[in-house]
């Protein structure tokens, strides 16, 4: 018993180390993990929490930001999901993750002026330290995440891209998140839970 | 005869050298897939780029000079333009052009990656630059979402080699 206790730790951990090398990619969220809250500066100079919102069901959060193309081309598809949205319940948080230092384009001022002149009927947050981003596992801009309220804690219940065409939003033949949220509002998880989009790579802070 | 001689000569000096470095193929999946599986000792170097992505720009240089380090040796690079299609004459020619790229150019046209970036590589989140070095015969195979240094990336290419 006293040589078996160290052969089952030994193999405990052998299990444990082999499954984090096969999943070495796991950082950020999964569709099911609960996501954090945050406490981010909105261009109108007010913080903003997913918990001031108390009769949302859930949130479309959009890591995105001024200079990315494929973030403008989505822009107005972006306007036009909270205005569907938001009255069902899932208003849009639009966050931009980029170190202004590293693109230019992206400092605050610049997003106020953006939000304004195309008028976000949405909060515009500055996540300036990159800590939500890292957290949700953001990579590139655009890159969407649906969140469903459970209680108090808010559930991933969608990651990925808005549809299949990026460039021409009159070609579109699958509207990856409009689909998931039809079977989100309807109580069910959504069928595709997960889709890739290609996108521009986060602007990290030099270290 | 020696003319003629001359004259393949020339149409090889004229259209061959300079045609590679301008010309910009579109593509689709299939035909990146089939580069990527190449049963070979090569290592291929694939860097999926665009003209609008800054960091891509930057480190674009870094692989265009493996095409002219390895000259001599089992390394091809590929640079993959993530670009429209329609964006093919207006900019990424120009672009190529511009810069003297030494390496292949391509475009690939797929305008839904959820479609195909799987089947290009299961580890590819979706940002762009991407890079994987690929060599069969050593089954050899690495991936980087991310800026690669000059120095981070003839690391690698020594990796492969050896």
């Amino acid at each position: 018993m006293k040589k078996l206790l160290p052969f089952l730790a030994a193999c405990l951990v052998l299990a444990l180390s082999s499954f984090i090398v096969l999943r070495p990619v796991a950082a950020g969220y999964q569709v099911g993990d609960k996501a954090t809250d945050f406490k981010l500066k909105n261009v109108d100079g007010k913080m903003v929490s997913l918990a001031d919102n108390k009769t949302a069901k859930g949130y479309i959060v959009v890591f995105t930001c001024n200079t990315c193309p494929y973030a403008q081309a989505y822009e107005s598809r972006i306007l036009a999901l909270h205005q569907k949205y938001a009255r069902q319940g899932y208003p849009v948080v639009a966050i931009n993750p980029n170190d202004p230092a590293v693109a230019p384009g992206d400092s605050f001022a610049d997003m106020q002026k953006r939000a304004k002149a195309k008028q976000y009927a949405f909060p515009y947050l500055q996540d300036e330290t990159q800590q939500i981003a890292k957290a949700y596992g953001a990579t590139r801009t655009p890159h969407l995440y649906v969140l469903t309220r459970q209680g108090n804690d808010f559930i991933v219940s969608y990651i990925g891209a808005i549809d299949d065409n990026s460039e021409d939003a009159s070609q579109v033949k699958t509207k990856y998140l409009e689909n998931a949220m039809t079977d989100i509002i309807a109580g069910k998880p959504a069928s595709v839970n997960s889709t890739k989009a290609i996108g521009c790579t986060i602007k990290w802070k030099r270290a | 005869m020696k003319q003629l001689k001359f004259l393949a000569l020339a149409a090889v000096l004229l259209f061959a050298v300079p045609g590679l470095a301008q010309q910009v193929t579109v593509i689709k999946l299939p035909e990146l897939q089939k580069r990527l599986s190449r049963q070979n000792d090569t290592t291929y170097v694939v860097n999926f780029w665009a003209t609008w992505c800054a960091p891509c720009v930057k480190e674009l240089p870094h692989f265009d000079q493996l095409t002219t380090t390895y000259a001599n040796q089992k390394v091809k690079v590929l640079l993959v333009s993530m670009d429209y299609a329609s964006q093919l004459d207006k900019k990424v020619k120009p672009f190529v052009a511009k810069r003297g790229l030494k390496s292949e150019v391509v475009l690939l046209n797929e305008p839904d990656p959820n479609s195909w970036m799987d089947k290009v590589d299961s580890r590819w989140t979706g940002a762009i630059p991407f890079t994987i070095l690929v060599n069969s015969a050593k089954k050899k195979r690495a991936t980087f979402e991310q800026e690669l240094t000059a120095a981070e990336l003839n690391k690698q290419v020594q990796a492969f080699m050896k």
